[in-house]
């Protein structure tokens, strides 16, 4: 298939930036949205020009470093995968496709498609932890009998990558469902409880030390992870929230 | 205590209970409001009673003045806040549709109009009661409500501009009603159930305030 691309390109973080058309042809359906831009690539190298810089890392859906909002939707108009996951079978043979980076005060631009996420990193490290000995005397994991339940609404909130399309996806910029999977996936299990309130505490904090916006609750964020994050994790972390600060 | 007040959530929370309080008053209003259809008399009955009761006046009223401009000024804010999180560039294509309502992304639009609405509803209402008790004290006739109430729907823009105002409402709390359970950490097992109350909610009480102004129109 022969495509239209409109593509961000912006040379550093002090740069403007714009949006800049370019085409590609003889795409195959079967290829994966970024083997189509590594060809996008390939063509912009042979004629000397500067490649689109974009992130990507395992291509298989799991590190979460794939980012890119396409035609108005991020990781594209699939539902539940992230960008290396999408096939041009998505698309039809003379679409133009709009390709932008992440939008959001707290994911600065650095370079085209790239943005800096390590506001994320940052968040984690206010809390997104427990202490554990592994000094030698480590427990064994059946010791702590746990409710499948639990452990399955754990290990559901702990399957979020974070790439930061619910960021990206929210008209107000909120990073409340990363943050709310990272709370709740230590919440719901009892190694988690030690540091919970401090947890909560110091990762909200975090989250909005770095300009991340406040949730009104659209829901966008939800649809649009790729790992099927639940808003559920939101209102738990509402809830732990209130808990943690009544609680002194 | 105070790291709720200055955080996301805190304001999260903030804006939840003012709505919640807000939706309760609704009720009440509307069933103040609905006797107006069936029986002047009560009408008037509960209408002075509201209006002389000292505990409504001085104690619930100006709580609910306060519940309506904290509402109105915190969404305000929100909204300055989330403008600045989203930074100077926006997408240049950005399909919002999706994957969220049309009320949930206009939520400052439909704000906007109830508020208006409320300009007109507090100089049409509010504002000739306060005169006729407090600046002309003007002697108290328990029977001139429903007169008034009547009065104010005989032109038919301002009948227009209520059911358009009430369409907004409706469309508001179609989102706000449950997103204010969302914010109070509402768990998902209970979910269904309010989010159904929430719709229902959200389309009989406008609906009711629609009838009151229609059915006066019509029958002045």
């Amino acid at each position: 298939m022969d495509l239209t691309l409109k593509i961000w390109r912006q040379k550093d973080s002090q740069d403007k930036g714009q949006m800049v058309d370019y085409k590609v042809t003889d795409i195959s359906e079967h290829m994966s949205f970024l083997e189509m831009m590594d060809v996008l690539n390939e063509q912009l190298v042979n004629t000397g020009e500067e490649p689109v810089a974009f992130d990507h890392d395992c291509r298989e859906g799991i590190c979460g470093m794939c980012s890119l909002y396409i035609n108005g939707e991020a990781h594209g108009p699939d539902r539940g995968i992230t960008t290396c996951q999408l096939h041009m079978r998505m698309f039809n043979d003379g679409d133009t496709i709009t390709i932008e980076p992440w939008r959001a005060a707290a994911f600065p631009v650095i370079k085209d498609l790239i943005v800096d996420r390590m506001a994320f990193e940052r968040i984690q490290q206010a809390g997104g932890y427990i202490s554990v000995n592994t000094s030698g005397n480590t427990q064994d994991a059946n010791s702590l009998p746990i409710s499948k339940h639990a452990a399955d609404e754990a290990m559901d909130a702990a399957t979020c990558i974070g790439c930061g399309a619910c960021v990206a996806s929210c008209k107000n910029s909120s990073a409340m469902l990363f943050v709310g999977a990272k709370v709740s996936q230590y919440a719901l299990l009892p190694q988690g409880q030690v540091e919970a309130a401090d947890r909560v505490k110091n990762m909200v904090a975090q989250m909005d030390l770095e300009g991340f916006g406040n949730c009104t609750n659209t829901g966008a964020c939800e649809v649009e992870c790729p790992k099927g994050i639940s808003l559920e994790n939101i209102a738990r972390m509402n809830r732990e929230f209130m808990s943690a600060n009544i609680k002194g | 205590m105070s790291g709720i007040l200055n955080s996301s959530i805190g304001r999260k929370i903030a804006m939840a209970l003012s709505a919640l309080f807000l939706i309760f008053f609704l009720i009440i209003h509307l069933a103040v409001n609905i006797t107006s259809v069936f029986s002047a008399d009560l009408f008037n009955e509960l209408s002075h009673f509201m209006g002389t009761n000292p505990l409504v006046q001085f104690a619930l009223q100006p709580v609910l003045v306060f519940g309506v401009i904290f509402h109105f000024v915190l969404g305000f804010v929100l909204e300055v806040r989330n403008r600045k999180a989203v930074g100077n560039i926006s997408y240049k294509k950005n399909n919002g549709a999706a994957n969220s309502s049309w009320m949930s992304r206009n939520m400052i639009y439909s704000g906007l109009a109830i508020l208006a609405f409320i300009v007109l509803h507090f100089i049409d209402f509010w504002v000739p009661e306060i005169n006729h008790k407090y600046i002309e004290v003007l002697p108290e006739d328990p029977t001139r409500y429903f007169g008034e109430l009547q009065h104010k729907f005989v032109p038919i823009w301002r009948v227009i501009a209520y059911v358009v105002a009430f369409v907004f409402l409706s469309l508001h709390l179609m989102h706000g009603f449950t997103s204010s359970l969302q914010s109070m950490g509402v768990a998902s097992s209970r979910k269904k159930f309010f989010k159904n109350f929430g719709l229902a909610y959200s389309i009989i009480i406008p609906l009711g305030f629609v009838i009151v102004a229609l059915f006066h129109h019509f029958n002045h």
